[in-house]
């Protein structure tokens, strides 16, 4: 299941930052380790709530530093 | 004007147009005779009256990496495109300047309109939430300069001039400034513009400003001519990199042409028709020639604005012939490029330094029966072949909507 979200979540930040799907791995963070700014995180939601029908409120996104954060909070909320 | 900075020098050239991918081949397309300008076959410019269009040789998406394009609108990426040639054949990377003493100066006429209006697609069909949270870097009309400034990590300054059809030559005018006020040591100018999409095409035909002739799309920019209707919307860029010449001689950098002066001035007659006799864009010559301490008889050639329309290009003659007299080979090399508005005076100073460094002068394509207007009959306006000359100082003109004129001057290296 984790392993299923982390694939998916790959594929988004490749589309949209770049990160190489072997980089994206849940102990990196997003700003720090994979060079994702603050505005391709707005469109990482935006594809997470498309890929998984999970929508991630603004004040939920700021709690979300690594990869790992995203895929607990997928997991928490998918339906 | 005599400065204590001495003279300003052009150390590099980059373009992506109709013509070209870079600016050698564009250079080696426009003096083959060979036309950028084709019809739209999409069906939505069925109901349009004008359906032609300059587009690049090149998609700029496919000269950048894949994420940086993604982020950029297509008037950003061009810029980007144009500004990396001009700043590698330069060299001034390698020459050690500092960061804080690089300046960008980057015009556009119009600006993120794909993005605008892409985007607004988007708000009416999914929603504001759908909105690309880059839309408005897309969009702002500095942001062809911003995107210049980051791609060189230029941090003494980035200015966007915006002054329609005018704006790229504009951008040469503050570059010179830059450097004349000793307010940077590298200057990267240039024009932009990447506007092809049904809302200004419609807009610009209901002007009655664009050529209707849609089933000879080669010979429908035709500057000069009796037959001429109107111009043809072409999308681009082009770059100029400038520096003090003690400076470039100093770290050996190859200087394709001075930049030895400008002149800028406002027409105060109307928003959108020129003055007649070209009053404004005469005074913005002159001015030109002035500061770069010449005079008219010294200018042996004029890369004229001329966008074939029927009213703009009898007002420049009068203006040329004017200001500068009969005796100077005049060209319109929009003839072959199409009209490329912001982009255009970055790209035809580009043609006038080449035009100075190979002493050798584009033809007016599509000139076949030139104007009855007096000035027009009286001036030299090369045709048919590119014409081989002795050179050492040549004039750009650019005129944009809203009465705006810049005329801007290049000397031999």
């Amino acid at each position: 299941m984790s392993e299923d979200i982390q694939t998916g979540l790959a594929e988004i930040l490749e589309e949209v930052a770049g990160v190489a799907p072997a980089d994206a791995t849940p102990e990196k963070s997003f700003t720090e380790d994979l060079d994702v700014d603050s505005l391709s995180m707005v469109e990482i939601a935006t594809a997470v709530e498309d890929k998984f029908g999970v929508a991630i409120p603004d004040d939920e996104l700021g709690n979300i530093k690594t990869v790992g954060d995203a895929i607990s909070y997928i997991q928490k909320n998918r339906a | 004007m005599s400065t204590s900075v001495g003279d300003v020098v052009v150390t590099g050239l980059g373009a992506t147009t109709p013509l070209g991918s870079d600016v050698a081949s564009t250079w080696d397309a426009l003096l083959a005779g060979r036309s950028g300008v084709s019809r739209i076959t999409d069906d939505w410019i069925k109901e349009f009256p004008a359906q032609l269009v300059a587009r690049l040789a090149a998609d700029p998406a496919g000269q950048l990496d894949r994420v940086r394009a993604r982020r950029l609108d297509r008037s950003q990426q061009v810029a980007v495109v144009a500004a990396e040639e001009a700043w590698r054949d330069s060299g001034a990377a390698d020459a050690g300047v500092a960061s804080e003493r690089v300046a960008v100066v980057f015009g556009t006429g119009i600006g993120g309109a794909l993005t605008l209006l892409g985007q607004d697609d988007v708000l009416e069909e999914k929603g504001p939430k759908r909105v690309s949270p880059f839309t408005i870097p897309m969009l702002m009309p500095n942001g062809p300069a911003a995107a210049v400034g980051l791609a060189v990590g230029a941090k003494g300054g980035v200015h966007a001039p915006v002054s329609a059809c005018a704006s790229g030559a504009e951008a040469i005018r503050w570059g010179l400034d830059l450097l004349r006020f000793d307010r940077a040591d590298v200057v990267l100018v240039g024009g932009a513009e990447a506007c092809v999409h049904p809302l200004p095409m419609a807009g610009f035909a209901a002007m009655r400003a664009m050529s209707t002739r849609n089933d000879e799309p080669e010979r429908a920019s035709r500057p000069f001519d009796k037959a001429r209707d109107g111009f043809v919307l072409g999308e681009g860029a082009a770059a100029l990199v400038l520096e003090r010449g003690d400076a470039a001689r100093a770290r050996g950098a190859r200087v394709h042409a001075r930049l030895a002066g400008a002149g800028g001035t406002a027409d105060g007659y109307d928003l959108v028709a020129p003055h007649p006799e070209g009053e404004g864009a005469g005074r913005a010559i002159a001015a030109a020639v002035r500061d770069a301490g010449l005079s008219a008889a010294d200018i042996g050639h004029v890369n004229a604005h001329a966008t074939s329309t029927p009213v703009g290009d009898t007002a420049e003659a009068a203006a040329i012939r004017t200001t500068l007299g009969e005796h100077v080979l005049v060209t319109a090399t929009k003839s072959q490029t199409g009209h490329l508005l912001g982009a255009a005076g970055a790209l035809e100073s580009i043609f006038t330094v080449l035009a100075l460094r190979e002493q050798l002068v584009p033809a007016t394509a599509n000139l076949d029966d030139p104007d009855d207007d007096a000035a027009v009959q009286a001036l030299d306006i090369v045709r048919r072949e590119p014409r081989r000359t002795q050179l050492t100082a040549a004039v750009n003109d650019s005129f944009g909507f809203g009465g705006h004129n810049i005329a801007l001057v290049f000397t031999t290296a």
